[in-house]
């Protein structure tokens, strides 16, 4: 891939985290994958920690769990899946932008729109009276 | 050209992080056509992203729909946290059992490919019947997906992924097989890339998955 002349001056090294390389050896893959389990294990321990602790502030939990789950969404893509901030992958980073966008607008808009919907709507009791 | 005088300036250091891709003196216009398993893996990139955008809509749903109980049981009251860890703990050592896979196939270790290949099989079918138990232990319980919206949507998302799973699971049975009938030639190596790429996906839709639906609900 990387050219001699950009190995010679030491450069070649600047590699992004969780980038494959044709010429990696074995060892450093399997330590890749290594890292990556260890980091989405912990994530994982911290967040059923978090549910059950008292170390949190109750209403904060929610946001702690979320916290942890894009971290550790963000460790699968790295560590896993290898879309990284590498050459090769300048396109799949902008198509998961994208991605992005769309599954926010989809989560966001739904739960505001339903919510508002949901406020105004006559509750089931009122509605049985109306009809009586 | 502009490129050309940035890597004289600051003596090869203009691009560190090869945003003109890397290809040394050839700017990026005329580097010609990505390498093939570049080419395929964005293509299937595409597909997962799309795929995710389905789920937001199941997840959206589920969220919308979560506090419908019509007078049956709510969250809290159905899920078991322990069963929900063993299920995170065999898909993410599937995941990493993949990965050992996709660096023995790169290694051409046929051996290795189909042992880690195995493991990977049998982690992700321990977590598929973990999901079938709680599906039948729910449904025998009286909480099946008619009993109120929430469960629909409960069997609709949970399911989904477990139909995801098992579609992943009989794509690696016939890798196995295709490696082992075939070899690894290039057009296999990369349909194992994109086999594994559909698998770590899985893992990412589960993280969002035990969160939202089995810690959130903890508390609903």
């Amino acid at each position: 891939m990387s050219d001699s002349r950009i190995d010679e001056q030491g450069t070649g090294n600047d590699k992004a985290p969780g980038e494959e390389d044709e010429g990696e050896s074995i060892g450093s893959s399997v330590r890749g994958y290594c890292y990556g389990l260890g980091l989405a294990a912990f994530l994982t321990v911290a967040s059923f920690w978090a549910l059950g602790t008292d170390l949190i502030y109750g209403p904060g939990i929610p946001v702690a769990l979320i916290a942890l789950a894009v971290a550790q969404m963000g460790v699968h893509l790295v560590f896993f899946l290898h879309v990284t901030s590498g050459p090769d992958n300048t396109n799949n980073v902008m198509a998961l932008a994208f991605g992005v966008l769309i599954v926010a607008l989809v989560l966001v808009g739904s739960l505001w729109i339903m919510n508002h919907l949901h406020h105004n709507l006559m509750p089931m009791s009122a509605m049985a009276d109306m009809q009586r | 050209m502009s490129a050309h005088a940035a890597k004289r300036g600051h003596g090869g250091h203009g691009d560190p992080n090869k945003l003109g891709h890397g290809h040394g003196d050839v700017p990026s216009s005329e580097a010609g056509p990505a390498d093939k398993r570049i080419v395929v893996a964005y293509g299937f990139w595409i597909f997962l992203l799309s795929d995710f955008i389905m789920f937001a809509g199941f997840f959206a749903a589920y969220a919308v729909l979560v506090g419908e109980t019509a007078g049956g049981p709510r969250p809290s009251e159905l899920f078991d946290l322990t069963l929900v860890a063993w299920e995170t703990a065999f898909l993410l050592l599937s995941s990493f059992a993949c990965g050992m896979a996709g660096i023995a196939a790169f290694a051409r270790n046929k051996f290795w490919f189909q042992v880690a290949m195995s493991a990977t099989a049998l982690l992700g079918t321990a977590f598929l019947a973990l999901e079938l138990y709680e599906f039948t232990h729910l449904i025998k319980e009286g909480a099946g997906p008619s009993r109120s919206a929430f469960l629909s949507a409960f069997f609709a998302l949970v399911g989904c992924h477990g139909i995801h799973v098992t579609l992943g699971l009989l794509w690696l049975s016939t890798m196995q097989a295709q490696v082992w009938a075939k070899g690894f030639r290039d057009d296999i190596l990369r349909r194992i890339a994109c086999w594994s790429l559909f698998w770590h996906a899985l893992d990412i839709i589960w993280v969002a998955l035990f969160t939202t639906v089995y810690l959130f609900g903890m508390g609903q």
